[in-house]
């Protein structure tokens, strides 16, 4: 409580006199009371007591010719910046209480931006002050820590038109900085935290919506900073910058997982994009099949060539995919792949067979989804139903003429095999998937099954939806059992025991 | 008054006259200012109209005429009380011809005077019967029985009769007996009236032998009663027999077939036997029995039984001679049973008792005496017992039944004896009796309190415990009960779960407890299956948490596995559907799928799963992808690492990573000294503090339950059209990377067979082919026929909303109709009563007219005799 009342008679003390004003030595040394800091540094900014223009060094300006005035103002904005580099050191440091991120530096920023420190040459200068946003930046994002809860306690000022710009300007620039330094080295911590920042922000549509601004500016319509082509080139260099460098697989996914949907719109030019999409889909796995939904945008939307697609999507296919998490993302998009009725038939063939024989591993809410949906491709491309009905064909054969392991559809044989796997599966444990299987049997129906609502399928709402039907009665052992492995053949007791 | 009955006016009209009204309802008809026309406002085609033309004059004219004969008939009497009731039989109904009403009146004539006997008749007495057979039909049988021995008198009417009363027939009978009698009265012949008179005298003469005859019978019976009266008192039983063989002496011996009908008659009909109990009967008694035993405990506990016993009634000999000795003890024990038997425990008892007689000796001389007379007394007793039995020495020698009963009761006068002695040893029982399990239980309420039940009891006191409840609340017995078992079963199942979680587990108890938990899903399907549902909800629940918070899954406890096999031994797995076995399905396919496989209990887990995904489908043979998945990773893990090529493993096993080579064995000494065993289900919870050989033992007796249940499969899906391809990562680790050399014999024993259960199968595949579709057949213009309402326009609506407008409908058609009918029949009465009292104005004008004008002409008359006597 004494420091606090001795910080306030100080701050007192310097705003009430220029004699005083050695006390703000003292002030200064009171870190953690920097809402006070800010009350006399904003009040000193009001009243123009800081020296405007390019800040000459301490000890030249001291023995220069300025006068007396400049040089208080002089020695003035000299402790300002100290205070400044001071803040911008703490907020790297633990003890840096996230709360006062908007009472301190981003004070400075906003009352900077007020009382501009550089002298307004003609009416259309800049006033914002990109140097203190740098510090903030460069505060935000520490390369060996997470900062993410900082990071989203400084979202809200990405609200702002103006601060958006300048923190994507600052981050293309810290990227370059520091990836600069390390060599290709990955940086996990300082990717993320980038990412973390990056990948909330909120691009306007339109040019009419940027109307938040942080500072109020008259002429702000000959400014690039109101306009939204400026905004979009450099979100894209950004991005760019970003994807430039080598990413940690967990971030490559999550990256993908937005692309599609919050950087590829907001692009000048998406077709940019290609060359990381490319690599991504040649990666394989699951990166692969995220990469397929960016492609999908810039093939559809951007008149992209892509050699040999459909090879590399056939290839795709493997075990991992009804058990990877982005089943669903992935199998909108093969669907929407596959949904083109001019794709010739040995391949749809090749899809439909390959498909089928990786669902005999399948658990059965992927069962639930594939069955219908190689149902859709035999309604799309009637050509392909002699893999279910083969009337003139051998009567027996010894091997099935598919050949899994072949990468190259057309070589395949896809068309001269049947859909085993499919008859397999009407033997499912699963009664829907059963019944879903042995629709096969019958001719289809001409209209296609909606699978949209099948592709997110959980097996927990499969369990929920059989736990909640209601049985009528129900059927009960009739073999009376002596005990827990107490029944005929009982596998237990043959391989486990009781003790 | 309704339409109905104008309606069967109109039909009976035509039928009982029908040619004049014919002809003169064409001639009405024929009127055209009778008939009244109503238009139609469109003509339809087809459609028939029935009221197109009125006769308003006719139907007038026929309702009144109905009125007069129905409400003006109950106008006129509605003041009189008097009825008329005509009781002639049939008068009425004209069902019944003319013929037919004569005749049964003449039987019901008949029928009345038939009862009334001749009061003059003093002969004839009220009728005697005896076993429901009249006297006199007996005497009959008799008579005819006899009539055979003697010739000449039998016979109701001899020719001697006939002659006497008929005037003996024809010339040719008369001769004869004219004959007969010229030889038994030399040729004397006697007038008709002495013939007549011999005649009575004669019968005269029979009958008083005959009553002398029955009177002495009946004396000698009499006596013959008395006697027995004396000596009935002696004799306890067996008089109707006695009684019977009384009468077959004094009888004169019938015939052989008499014999055998009266046998026949008096024979042993087939007595309905006890019939068989029905379930709540016998749970009713199985309850009572319980009660019982636990009555009988909770006094044994008590101490009641010493103080009962003294009180009890000695029962007194017929020998007694009632001189006051009694003996200091009564060293005979009473009879007692126990469940429905005779003590038999008394045996144990009594050797029990000689050894603790060995302690005490005082006691023991006691015993000893008591003994002693035992032994002796085995001729003593019989005798004994038949004077107490009363008065078989009687009868004895003659009834050898009786004498039988008589050594029953002995032997239970021994058991008897033997179970005195218990008395005795009623200290030690008591304490015994306070560890005894109670007999009654009330049915829990709560988990808790079930759970104090059956803390600190031994299995088969657990067992007992819970068929006891079981049987104390059978449904049958209470309205509740049925509720209180079902909530038992939940209890018993969340009782079955703790103790499988148990840090040792009691897998031990949980196997005897499955009987009652089998016993109780027969009883309540419903409840087991709302109960089991639960289970495994709350279970997928948990997992789908798990996943949300952690993003990964662990495998359950040892509980929620158990749960899974009970789910298998309770309800059929080979349904298609069922409400419980799909759930657990399930649930067990995303355990396989998304459990991560860290350490060796999880494999342990997984390989039990795999287990129980055998045997749910192992009748139906339906096919389980995540079970090959499944063991095709526990394969991988037991691979050292890199060698993954050539086939995938699926989640939740990697190619690469951490936790593998969790089931990789490589030291030498281990792999040699492994035999197959069963792996220990409690491992699962805690996994002993092993050292490393048994660990690796474990390792591998999983490679060889893996093994095996690779073979199982093979066996099972080997129907599949594509079982080459789902076995295909398979047979490809097992043949190319699967150590096989370094493994011990044993195992390579399972190894081949798996193998060989894989290779074995033949390739073979017929390209498939659809079902024909039903031939769409062609559409046809045949129209749509609809029903044609009644009433109402409107077709819309479900047949059941039609029905009930239509009957709206009608109820306000027949309500109008109603109100319009009383409405006439008002305007009627009213006319009646107008005329009436127009008449009756009339008459009343017309008498006074009358005694108006009688007078006038007495004034007229007196008037001129006035004149005359004026004049004269």
């Amino acid at each position: 409580m004494a420091r606090q009342a001795e910080l306030a008679a100080c701050l007192e003390a310097v705003l009430g006199s220029r004699s005083s004003a050695n006390r703000v030595l003292r002030a200064g040394a009171h870190r953690e009371r920097r809402q006070d800091l800010h009350r006399l540094f904003g009040a000193l900014l009001e009243r123009r007591e800081l020296f405007v223009g390019p800040l000459p060094e301490e000890d030249a300006a001291l023995g220069g010719d300025y006068s007396a005035e400049d040089k208080y103002k002089i020695w003035m904005r000299h402790r300002y910046r100290d205070c400044v580099g001071c803040l911008g050191e703490l907020m790297a440091h633990d003890a840096f209480q996230v709360k006062e991120l908007d009472s301190a530096p981003m004070k400075f920023v906003e009352l900077e931006a007020q009382h501009p420190l550089i002298k307004i040459e003609w009416k259309g200068t800049l006033t914002f002050p990109c140097d203190l946003l740098k510090v903030v930046v460069d505060g935000l994002l520490p390369t060996h820590e997470d900062a993410s809860l900082l990071i989203s306690r400084f979202q809200e000022y990405m609200e702002f038109d103006d601060v958006r710009y300048f923190v994507m300007k600052a981050v293309t620039a810290s990227i370059g900085q520091v990836m600069q330094k390390t060599k290709q080295r990955p940086l996990p911590f300082y990717q993320q935290n980038v990412f973390f920042l990056i990948s909330p922000i909120n691009m306007p549509n339109k040019e009419s919506e940027m109307v938040k601004f942080m500072v109020k500016q008259d002429n702000r319509e000959e400014l690039k900073l109101s306009k939204l082509q400026a905004h979009r080139q450099v979100f894209e260099k950004m991005w760019l910058t970003f994807l430039k460098h080598k990413l940690p697989t967990g971030l490559y996914k999550k990256v993908l997982v937005i692309l599609h949907d919050s950087v590829l719109p907001y692009m000048n030019e998406p077709t940019l994009m290609m060359d990381f999409l490319t690599v991504a889909y040649g990666i394989g796995g699951a990166i692969s099949l995220l990469a397929l939904n960016g492609l999908f945008i810039l093939i559809h939307q951007h008149n992209l060539e892509y050699p040999d697609f459909y090879k590399k999507l056939y290839s795709l296919l493997d075990p991992s995919i009804y058990h990877v998490k982005y089943r669903a993302r992935f199998f909108h998009l093969t669907d929407l792949f596959l949904s083109s009725s001019h794709l010739p038939a040995y391949l749809v063939a090749a899809f439909i067979k390959r498909l089928s024989r990786l669902a005999l591993t399948a658990p059965p809410e992927a069962l639930l989804m594939i069955i219908p949906f190689i149902c859709n491709l035999f309604r799309r491309h009637p050509a392909c139903r002699v893999l279910v009905h083969r009337p003139g064909g051998p009567a027996d054969m010894s091997e099935d003429p598919y050949i899994m392991e072949e990468e190259e559809p057309s070589a395949s044989r896809a068309l001269e095999s049947s859909l085993w796997e499919i008859q397999s599966l009407q033997s499912h444990y699963h009664p829907d998937v059963a019944k879903a299987a042995a629709v096969l049997n019958q001719s289809l129906s001409e209209m296609e099954d909606d699978i949209s609502g099948l592709l997110e399928l959980s097996a927990y709402e499969l369990f929920d939806k059989e736990v909640k039907k209601k049985a009528a009665d129900v059927p009960l052992e009739f073999e009376l059992v002596r005990g827990l492995f107490g029944k005929k053949k009982d596998i237990f007791a043959e391989h486990f025991s009781l003790d | 008054m309704g339409k109905a009955a104008k309606r069967k006016k109109k039909v009976s009209v035509p039928s009982t006259a029908k040619g004049p009204v014919k002809s003169a309802m064409a001639a009405v008809k024929s009127n055209p200012f009778e008939v009244k026309v109503n238009r139609q406002k469109f003509d339809i085609l087809g459609r028939k109209t029935k009221n197109d033309v009125g006769l308003p004059g006719v139907s007038r004219s026929k309702a009144i005429k109905k009125r007069n004969q129905t409400l003006l008939k109950e106008y006129k009497e509605r003041e009189k009380t008097n009825v008329f009731k005509d009781k002639r039989f049939g008068e009425y109904n004209t069902n019944i011809t003319p013929e037919e009403k004569m005749i049964r009146r003449f039987a019901l004539e008949r029928q009345q005077n038939y009862g009334k006997k001749n009061i003059y008749n003093l002969n004839e007495d009220e009728e005697l019967t005896h076993y429901g057979q009249s006297l006199a039909e007996i005497e009959k049988l008799n008579d005819i029985v006899d009539s055979d021995s003697d010739t000449e008198e039998g016979g109701a009417l001899s020719a001697e009769l006939t002659a006497a009363h008929f005037g003996g027939g024809g010339g040719l009978l008369r001769k004869k007996v004219s004959s007969e009698q010229g030889d038994e009265e030399g040729d004397k012949p006697k007038s008709r009236k002495e013939l007549l008179e011999e005649m009575i005298a004669r019968s005269k003469q029979e009958k008083q032998e005959r009553q002398s005859r029955r009177e002495s019978a009946l004396e000698l019976t009499e006596k013959l009663d008395k006697d027995w009266k004396e000596i009935q008192t002696l004799m306890a039983r067996k008089t109707p027999k006695s009684e019977r063989k009384d009468k077959e002496v004094e009888k004169p011996k019938p015939d052989e077939y008499d014999m055998i009908v009266r046998e026949l008659g008096f024979e042993m009909k087939a007595k309905p036997s006890e019939r068989l109990k029905t379930e709540e009967e016998l749970a009713k008694e199985e309850q009572a029995r319980l009660q019982k035993l636990e009555a009988d405990r909770l006094r044994r506990m008590h101490g009641i039984d010493e103080q009962a016993n003294k009180k009890r009634p000695s029962h007194m000999s017929a020998d007694d001679l009632a001189d006051g000795f009694i003996l200091d003890k009564d060293d005979r024990r009473l009879l007692s049973y126990k469940d429905g038997k005779i003590n038999i425990e008394n045996e144990e008892e009594k050797e029990e008792e000689e050894e603790e007689g060995e302690e005490e000796e005082g006691e023991e001389e006691d015993n000893e005496n008591e003994e002693g007379s035992e032994e002796q007394s085995a001729s003593e007793d019989e005798e004994e017992d038949d004077a107490a039995d009363g008065h078989s020495d009687l009868e004895s020698d003659l009834e050898s039944e009786e004498e039988a009963a008589g050594n029953k009761l002995e032997k239970k006068h021994e058991a008897n004896e033997n179970e005195s002695q218990n008395v005795e040893k009623l200290d030690p029982e008591r304490e015994a009796a306070k560890s005894e399990l109670p007999y009654v239980f009330a049915a829990p309420e709560s988990y808790e309190t079930f759970k104090s039940l059956l803390a600190g009891r031994t299995i088969e006191q657990q067992l007992i415990i819970l068929e006891r409840i079981q049987k104390c609340n059978h449904p049958s017995l209470a309205v509740g009960n049925k509720a209180k078992l079902e909530k038992l079963f939940g209890f018993l199942l969340e009782y079955i779960g703790e103790l499988a979680t148990l840090d040792l587990p009691e897998l031990r108890t949980i196997d005897k407890l499955i009987l009652p938990l089998y016993n109780l899903c027969q009883m309540f399907p419903e409840a087991a299956c709302d109960s089991v549902r639960f289970i495994l909800r709350d279970a997928a629940h948990d997992l789908e948490e798990i996943i949300e918070v952690r993003g990964r899954a662990t495998f359950p406890g040892l509980d929620t596995l158990i749960y899974l096999k009970i789910v298998s031994l309770l309800f059929p797995t080979s349904d298609f559907w069922h409400p419980v076995v799909t759930p657990a399905f399930m649930y067990m396919s995303q355990l396989l799928t998304k459990c991560r496989i860290t350490t060796l209990q999880d494999v342990i887990k997984g390989l039990f799963i795999c287990c129980l995904f055998l045997e749910y489908v192992s009748f139906s043979k339906r096919f389980v992808p995540e079970l090959i998945n499944f063991l095709l990773g526990v394969l991988h893990i037991s691979l050292p690492k890199n060698q993954a090529q050539g086939y995938t493993v699926v989640h939740p096993f990697t190619p690469v990573g951490k936790n593998l080579e969790l089931l990789f064995v490589c030291d030498k000494k281990d792999l040699e000294s492994w035999e197959k065993q069963n792996v220990p289900l409690s491992i699962v919870t805690k996994l002993k503090e092993a050292n490393k050989t048994e660990i690796n033992h474990i390792r591998l007796s999983c490679l060889a339950l893996c093994f095996d249940l690779i073979k199982k499969c093979a066996a099972l899906y080997e129907s599949l059209p594509s079982f080459h391809e789902i076995m295909h990562p398979l047979r490809m680790l097992l043949t190319k990377h699967v150590p096989v050399n370094e493994y011990p014999e044993k195992m390579q024993e399972w190894y081949h067979s798996a193998l060989k259960e894989l290779e074995s199968k033949v390739k073979h595949y017929t390209p498939l082919i659809c079902e024909k579709k039903k031939p769409v057949p062609l559409k046809q213009y045949t129209p749509k026929i609809v029903k044609v309402l009644e009433f109402g326009k409107k077709q819309a609506g479900s047949k059941k909303e039609q029905e009930r407008k239509q009957l709206i409908l009608r109820h306000k058609r027949e309500l109008k109709g109603a109100i319009r009918e009383i409405r006439k029949d008002n305007q009627y009465l009213a006319r009646m009563q107008l005329s009436e009292i127009m008449e009756r104005d009339s008459a009343r004008k017309r008498k006074v007219k009358e005694l108006l004008g009688s007078l006038a002409t007495q004034e007229g008359e007196w008037k001129a005799m006035k004149r005359k006597k004026w004049k004269s």
